[in-house]
Parts: C-alpha cells; sequence; structure tokens
C-alpha cells in the first residue's frame, strides 16, 4: 500500500498537467486507484474517524480497568457509552481527554495522537467530567470567563460566546451569581457551558445527567441532540432509558471489555432471541391447549397455569414471526375467549443484563 | 503567557474573594508589627534589623500555609481534572499558581513597610539602602519558600498534610544554617551554601552577590520543576 502511494506520488509530481489536480488530490487518488494497481479498500480513502481507540489499555496497579478496547466514532454521531458503575467508562473517557495516559494502546482523535499532540486535541474538545468539579468561589461569568481565557478566546469573542452558552444552556438568571449558591441542575448546566464554550466540535460528557430532576433530563437530552447535529457527542451513561432516548449508537462496555456496539434496534435483534408471550384464555380444552403448538409450529408453549376457568400461557417465537394471528384464529376455531395476549418485546435493559451477566458468570 | 495569566488572575481572585487573602494579612501584620514595635522603642537604633529577623521567622509558618491549597485543593475538589483536560501546560499551570502565591506574599511584605515610615518619622540617619536590600532579601527568601509550599501542595491532595510537608521542608532549609557546628569541615561549605539565612544575611548587608541571586533561582527552579513533575507523574497513575 505505501508503495502505491509512493509511485503515486512520483506520477503526481513528474506529469506536469498533474498540477492541475493539486486540488482535487483525492478524486486523482481514486481515479488512480481504480486502474487497479492496488486492491481499493474503500476505508482508506475516506478514514475519517473523529476518534479513533485503538487497543487501549489502562490498569491501575493489578486492576485492569479497560481491557484494549478497539471503537471509532465518526463526525456527526452521538454516541452512547453504556456500562455499570465500575466499568471502565469514566476510565476511557480520561485517556481520551487526556487526563490519564494508557499503559498501551493509541487514543487518536481528529488524525492526532494524544501521546504526541495532547493540547491541539484539548483544544477540539470539550470536556465534562463525571464529578463536574466546579470552583465554589468564583462566580458563574468569571468561571466561563476563566475557561476561556485558557481556551484563547479573546475578549471581543467571549461576549458572544458567552451569550451564546447561556441561551443554549439556560444559564440567564445565574450569571452572576458566585457558584456554590447554584443549585445542582444550574451546576450541571454550569458545566456543559464550559465545556462548549470554544464551540468544540467534539464534546465528551461523563454522566451529564445524574443528580437532574426530569424536567431537566429532559432539557438536557434535548441540548445533546441538538448539539450533536453538528458535534460529535460521546456520552456516558449507567442508565439505559437515558442513552437510548439520546443517542444513534450505543457502545456497551462492561469489565473493561467492550461487548455490543451498535444502534439500539441492532442491540436488540442481536442480543434478545425470542420474543415472549403471554395469552389468558377462558373455555380452553385440554385437548385444543396440547394442540396448539402443532397448529402453529412457531410457537413454543413455556408454561400454562388454570385458575378458575382462565387459562394462562406462556409462549416463546422467534423475532421474525409474529404469530398473533394465527393464534386468534386458532381461538376461534377451538371456542376459546381470548382475555388477554400480550407479546413481551424486549427492551434494551433485558440486553444490557443479558449482556453483563453472562460477562460476570465467566468472571 | 496568556494561559500563566490567566491562571495567575484566576488564583489571585480567589486569594481576595475569599477572607483567606485579608486574615493572612491581617495576621502577618499584627505579627511582625507586634514583634518589631516591642523592642523598637527600647533598643533606640534607626534601622528595621529586628523586622528583618522576625519576618523570616513567621514566614516558615505563614508560607506554608498561604500555598498548601494551591494544588492540594484542585486535586481535592477535583477542578484539577479541568485543569489537565484544557488546552493548558503543566508547567503554564504551576508557575501561574506559583506567582499568585508570591503575590500574596509581597503584599504581606509590602504591608510591613509602614514601619519604614514610622522609622523615617522618628530616626535619624536612616540607611535607606540596608532597608531596600534587605526587603529584596526578603522577597527573594518569600518566593523560594512559596517554591517549597507549591511543591508540597503538589504531593498530596489534603491540604494540612501538604502544610505539615511544606513547614518541615522550609524548616531544613532554615535551619541548615544553624546545624553547621555538627556537620564535618568538608561538607561544612556547601551545606552553608544549601542554608537560606547565609544568603539572606548576605543580600541584607547590602551585598548581592550573583552567587546569592543564583542560589535563589536555582532553588526555586528546582521545587517548580519538580511540581511540574509530580504533577505530570499523577497522569501514569491511578486517576
Amino acid at each position: 500500500m505505501e508503495n502505491n502511494r509512493e509511485l503515486f506520488l512520483v506520477i503526481h509530481r513528474t506529469i506536469p498537467f498533474s498540477t492541475i489536480f493539486i486540488k482535487m488530490k483525492k478524486s486523482f487518488w481514486i481515479f488512480y486507484k481504480s486502474f487497479n494497481f492496488a486492491p481499493v479498500n474503500s476505508n482508506e480513502i475516506v478514514d475519517h474517524y473523529m476518534i479513533k481507540i485503538t487497543n487501549l489499555t489502562k490498569n491501575y496497579g493489578n486492576v485492569e480497568a479497560v481491557k484494549s478496547i478497539n471503537f471509532n466514532i465518526s463526525d456527526g454521531e452521538i454516541v452512547g457509552f453504556l456500562g455499570a458503575n465500575g466499568a471502565g467508562k469514566t476510565t476511557t473517557l480520561k485517556m481520551i481527554t487526556g487526563f490519564l495516559a494508557p499503559t498501551s494502546g493509541s487514543v487518536e482523535v481528529n488524525g492526532m495522537d494524544i501521546g504526541e499532540s495532547q493540547l491541539e486535541i484539548q483544544r477540539q474538545i470539550g470536556y465534562l467530567p463525571e464529578t463536574n468539579p466546579l470552583y465554589g468561589e468564583m462566580s458563574v461569568h468569571e468561571y466561563l470567563e476563566f475557561i476561556a481565557q485558557v481556551r484563547g478566546i479573546v475578549k471581543k469573542d467571549f461576549t458572544k460566546a458567552l451569550r451564546r452558552v447561556v441561551a443554549k444552556c439556560g444559564l440567564k438568571g445565574v450569571v452572576h451569581k458566585s457558584i456554590s449558591s447554584c443549585s445542582k441542575g444550574y451546576r450541571q448546566r454550569i458545566g456543559l457551558a464550559a465545556a462548549m464554550i470554544h464551540d468544540p466540535d467534539i464534546l465528551i460528557l461523563d454522566e451529564p445527567v445524574t443528580g437532574l430532576d426530569p424536567n431537566q433530563i429532559v432539557e438536557i437530552r434535548e441540548l445533546i441532540k441538538d448539539l450533536g447535529k453538528e458535534k460529535l457527542v460521546l456520552m456516558s451513561s449507567h442508565i439505559l432509558q437515558e442513552i437510548q432516548a439520546t443517542v444513534d449508537r450505543i457502545l456497551i462496555i462492561d469489565k473493561g471489555v467492550i461487548i455490543a456496539d451498535g444502534t439500539s434496534e441492532e442491540l436488540m435483534n442481536n442480543f434478545m432471541g425470542n420474543v415472549k408471550l403471554t395469552l389468558e384464555v377462558k373455555n380452553a380444552e385440554d385437548d385444543s391447549i396440547a394442540d396448539i403448538s402443532e397448529k402453529i409450529p412457531e410457537l413454543t408453549l413455556l408454561s400454562s397455569e388454570k385458575k378458575g376457568d382462565l387459562h394462562r400461557f406462556n409462549f416463546e417465537y422467534a423475532r421474525e414471526f409474529d404469530p398473533r394471528e394465527a393464534v386468534f384464529h386458532y381461538a376461534v376455531e377451538s371456542g376459546w375467549v381470548i382475555f388477554k395476549m400480550t407479546p413481551h418485546t424486549a427492551n434494551l435493559e433485558e440486553v444490557f443484563r443479558t449482556l453483563t451477566n453472562s460477562e460476570g458468570g465467566n468472571g | 503567557m496568556g494561559n500563566i495569566k490567566a491562571v495567575y488572575l484566576k488564583e489571585v481572585r480567589g486569594y481576595f474573594n475569599t477572607p483567606m487573602a485579608y486574615i493572612f494579612l491581617t495576621i502577618f501584620a499584627l505579627v511582625n508589627g507586634y514583634f518589631f514595635t516591642n523592642t523598637f522603642f527600647l533598643i533606640g537604633q534607626s534601622d528595621l534589623r529586628s523586622l528583618f529577623s522576625t519576618i523570616p521567622l513567621v514566614y516558615l509558618f505563614f508560607i506554608p500555609a498561604v500555598s498548601m491549597g494551591l494544588i492540594a485543593r484542585e486535586r481535592n475538589i477535583g477542578t484539577i481534572e479541568i485543569m489537565n483536560t484544557l488546552p493548558l501546560k503543566t508547567n503554564e499551570f504551576v508557575i501561574g499558581k506559583f506567582l499568585a502565591a508570591l503575590t500574596l506574599i509581597l503584599v504581606a511584605l509590602a504591608v510591613t513597610s509602614i514601619h519604614f515610615f514610622t522609622l523615617i518619622q522618628v530616626g535619624d540617619n536612616v540607611d535607606t539602602g540596608a532597608v531596600i536590600s534587605g526587603y529584596i532579601g526578603l522577597a527573594l527568601v518569600g518566593a523560594l519558600y512559596t517554591s517549597i509550599g507549591t511543591f508540597a501542595s503538589s504531593v498530596t491532595e489534603n491540604q494540612v498534610v501538604s502544610f505539615i510537608i511544606g513547614v518541615f521542608i522550609v524548616l531544613t532549609f532554615w535551619l541548615l544554617d544553624k546545624l553547621l557546628i555538627f556537620i564535618p569541615t568538608s561538607v561544612a561549605g556547601l551545606v552553608q551554601y544549601l542554608a537560606v539565612e547565609y544568603h539572606l544575611s548576605n543580600i541584607s548587608r547590602g551585598v548581592i552577590d550573583t552567587r546569592n541571586l543564583v542560589y535563589f533561582f536555582s532553588i526555586i527552579g528546582f521545587f517548580l520543576y519538580l511540581t511540574i513533575h509530580m504533577l505530570d507523574l499523577r497522569k501514569w497513575k491511578a486517576g
């Protein structure tokens, strides 16, 4: 691959008319590649992951907090980092933001390595730490001004930036109050405002909604979704509903290992095998009960119980089939009266529990 | 440079936004004022020698107290995570902090200059040169102790522990001069060179030698370097 690239560069330099391609290098490269000198790998041309994590490992003494994880995030994605407490979420985020150095492996942000260009990467990232530490003795304005100064925002731009984050984070009433007098919800918003004062391309939010009341959670969720339209947002949470409601893509981490990666639908399809169906009927005869599994082969009877003249059955069926219509017709044929028919669609919570528990069983 | 200024201003504001700075300044002025005026009118000499021998003693506790929170507090309340994830170099952070604490020390020192004006009013033949060089010496000692205090503050996240470590190191540097008689002559010269008082007394006498300046600046640089190193090291350990 390297040789081909060199060859390309040689051609590119020696043929004079190729100079007209200078501004179209990329298309020329694709054009060149189309001659099939080398197998075309679309990833190499569009290899533009904003965050690229390769074999990232972190040990605390003898404890392996993060075990050689790999994942990539493209521009404009909202990614949720999901895991139980102590699964390695925060450690991973701290390594991406340069607060902790990895034991091994690499973090690349926008093509730069964190070990080499930490400051440049930190310029592009806005980070809200899990504990959201703030200087209580400062006023909100003073704090944001300080952050802006270190971020290299000059005074006249600061006024604009301040107005923007105050509007976005709803800080209007508290700008001149001291931080220590602000409520938990406001403190969280101050942390968010500080993370986005320099309008970063990448926002890393470690548990942004912990400790907020339901209304505030909805507000912050909307804010994150809004930000995610033009920015990369990587947020962590141990609350499933939160992640499910906010993000496009979910990474589940457990005991320092990434065990699932995909949209919430993908995760449910991949990890929840069968759907369960509860059926309550009246007037069921024993022989018709025995018959149902034969008539509708997709259904597997798990259990049945009888309460008075009511029968309650628990069935299971594969996700691809929906047997409810067949069940209804069968019930009509056999003279059953249906009281209740409920499919239990799996939710992410079950996926999460299945995934993390099976891991736990092995360890 | 801009970053050092930002950290510096934040820290100075932190001192003066809270009662901290005012309490420190008042105590410093009161203690020094008491010891100075106690003997000033009895002895009846037109100099500030007794003040200049009191201040280094007050420094021993005052400076570690001023600087104990510099970094320990950031680690204690977790804001160190903000600082370390901002595009801010460790040395800018440490130097900004050091300069802020030093500013408070210099303000405290400036407050004691009131005794100099008293002296001008009541005494005659005041040796202004000696007073100025005395103040320069005290400022340098203050800077040196502040660098030690900054270092002590970076070792732990507990401010009390940092204070104790600070006092211990500062006291060691102060006492080296007094220990000379117990030390074999072969190393006595070296130990004496390390002692603060040896250099301070040189400067107070009005002799500002490069040897003394090199001493102060190299020890300050050494402790600031250690501080930066301590903070960079933290990244590799457990968070």
